[in-house]
C-alpha cells in the first residue's frame, strides 16, 4: 500500500516536472536556428563571410577574457596527438618565434602541481581562445567593459 | 628431342650459350632494313609501354588502391588545402611524393618496391599499426625532403614568384627569415597534408623536452 502510493506520487512528480513543460513548449511557436521557415520549405542560404583577421591585437573587454588570436589558425592541428599552437607559444619556442608565451596557469595540473607541459585540462586552446574577427556582433547586446562603467 | 635436332645442334647446351649463338651470328634470311623497321617498332612499343607503366603507377588512383593509403593518409589529406581550396588547383599524391625529373623519379620508383613488401607483409594494415609507425614514416619523408631542399614543393611554390605583400605579416616575416637562414619548406610546413604524429617536435634550435 505504502509502496503503491509512493509510486503514484513519484509518477505525478515526474509528469509535472519533466513532461508537462515540454507539452507547453510544443504548443507555442518554436524558433530553431533555421529560423521561421516551414519544415517542408528550404531555408534561404546564409551569406558566406570571409574571415577578416586584422594583424593588430584586439583589446580585451574584461580582465578574465582569454586573449583573442590575431591570426588565422584554421589549418592548425589540435588533437589528442599534437597541438601545433605550442610550436610557437610554448616556452622556449616562443622566444625564437617572437610569440606571446602561454600563461603559467596553463602548466598547472588539476591538483595544482606545476608541470613542464601544458596541462591536459588546458590542451584544447580553441575552447577559450578564438581568432579575432572584424565583424558585427552575432547577437545584439549592451555589453560594457568595466572600464566603460563609472 | 628428335634426331635431326640433336644432330644440327649439340645436345644439353646451356640456354644462355644457345641464345648468345643466335644473337652473335649474322642473319642471312631477313634484310637489314626489315630488321631495323621491326626493331624500331618493337623499341617504340617497349619504351612506350615502360613509360606508360611508370605513369600509370604515378596516379592518385593507383596510390589509394592500397587500403593503407586510402584509409589513412588519403582521408586526412582530403581535409587539407592541397585537396580542397579557393582556386580548385590540386596537388595529388605523386605531385609531392614522386620527383618530376626522370632520373629521380626512376630512383623513387625502385625504392617503392620496398613499400610493396611492407604491403604484402601487412606492416601497417590496421589503423593502430599505422599510428604506431606514423612518426617513423613521417620522419623518413621529412628527411628526404630536407635532403632534396623540398624539391617537390618547389615544383609549384617558388620564393621568386611569391608576393610577400599579400601574405599575413607573420608569414611574410618568417619567409623572409627562411630565405636568409637557408631553410627549406619542410622545416616549418610539416603536417600540411596529413595528420602529425604524436611525439612530433617543431624543429627549432632550442628544443624543449617532450611534450604531450
Amino acid at each position: 500500500m505504502m509502496k503503491r502510493s509512493l509510486g503514484i506520487l513519484l509518477t505525478a512528480i515526474f509528469f509535472s516536472v519533466a513532461v508537462a513543460p515540454n507539452l507547453n513548449a510544443q504548443e507555442g511557436p518554436v524558433q530553431s536556428l533555421r529560423g521561421a521557415t516551414a519544415i517542408d520549405e528550404t531555408a534561404a542560404v546564409p551569406d558566406v563571410r570571409r574571415q577578416d583577421t586584422p594583424d593588430h591585437r584586439f583589446r580585451r573587454s574584461y580582465r578574465q577574457q582569454p586573449p583573442l588570436i590575431p591570426h588565422k589558425m584554421n589549418k592548425y592541428q589540435i588533437n589528442l596527438k599534437v597541438n601545433q599552437c605550442l610550436g610557437c607559444h610554448n616556452w622556449p619556442y616562443n622566444v625564437d618565434a617572437g610569440a606571446p608565451k602561454i600563461s603559467e596557469t596553463h602548466y598547472m595540473s588539476r591538483e595544482g602541481a606545476a608541470l613542464d607541459v601544458v596541462a591536459r585540462t588546458r590542451w584544447f586552446c580553441t575552447q577559450c581562445h578564438v581568432p579575432q574577427v572584424r565583424t558585427r556582433a552575432l547577437v545584439p547586446n549592451t555589453f560594457k567593459s568595466p572600464a566603460e562603467i563609472d | 628431342m628428335s634426331d635431326d635436332a640433336s644432330k644440327s645442334e649439340p645436345p644439353r647446351r646451356n640456354v644462355v650459350v644457345r641464345v648468345w649463338r643466335i644473337l652473335s651470328r649474322p642473319n642471312a634470311k631477313y634484310s637489314l632494313g626489315s630488321l631495323l623497321v621491326l626493331g624500331f617498332f618493337l623499341g617504340l612499343l617497349s619504351w612506350g609501354g615502360f613509360n606508360w607503366a611508370i605513369e600509370a603507377s604515378n596516379t592518385e588512383n593507383f596510390c589509394i588502391s592500397c587500403h593503407e593509403m586510402e584509409q589513412n593518409v588519403y582521408r586526412e589529406y582530403k581535409r587539407t588545402v592541397h585537396y580542397n581550396n579557393r582556386t580548385g588547383v590540386r596537388a595529388t599524391c605523386p605531385d609531392c611524393h614522386v620527383p618530376k625529373s626522370w632520373v629521380h623519379k626512376l630512383v623513387r620508383k625502385v625504392q617503392a618496391t620496398n613499400e610493396l613488401f611492407h604491403h604484402l607483409g601487412g606492416t601497417i594494415n590496421t589503423r593502430e599499426k599505422y599510428e604506431g609507425r606514423r612518426l617513423k614514416l613521417a620522419e623518413s619523408v621529412w628527411k628526404t625532403m630536407r635532403e632534396t631542399d623540398s624539391r617537390e614543393c618547389r615544383n609549384c611554390h617558388n620564393y621568386k614568384y611569391m608576393d610577400f605583400t599579400t601574405q599575413e605579416k607573420r608569414a611574410r616575416n618568417r619567409h623572409d627569415d627562411a630565405i636568409n637562414e637557408g631553410k627549406t619548406c619542410i622545416d616549418c610546413h610539416q603536417g600540411i597534408a596529413h595528420e602529425l604524429p604524436a611525439g612530433y617536435q617543431p624543429p627549432l634550435e632550442s628544443r624543449a623536452e617532450e611534450q604531450g
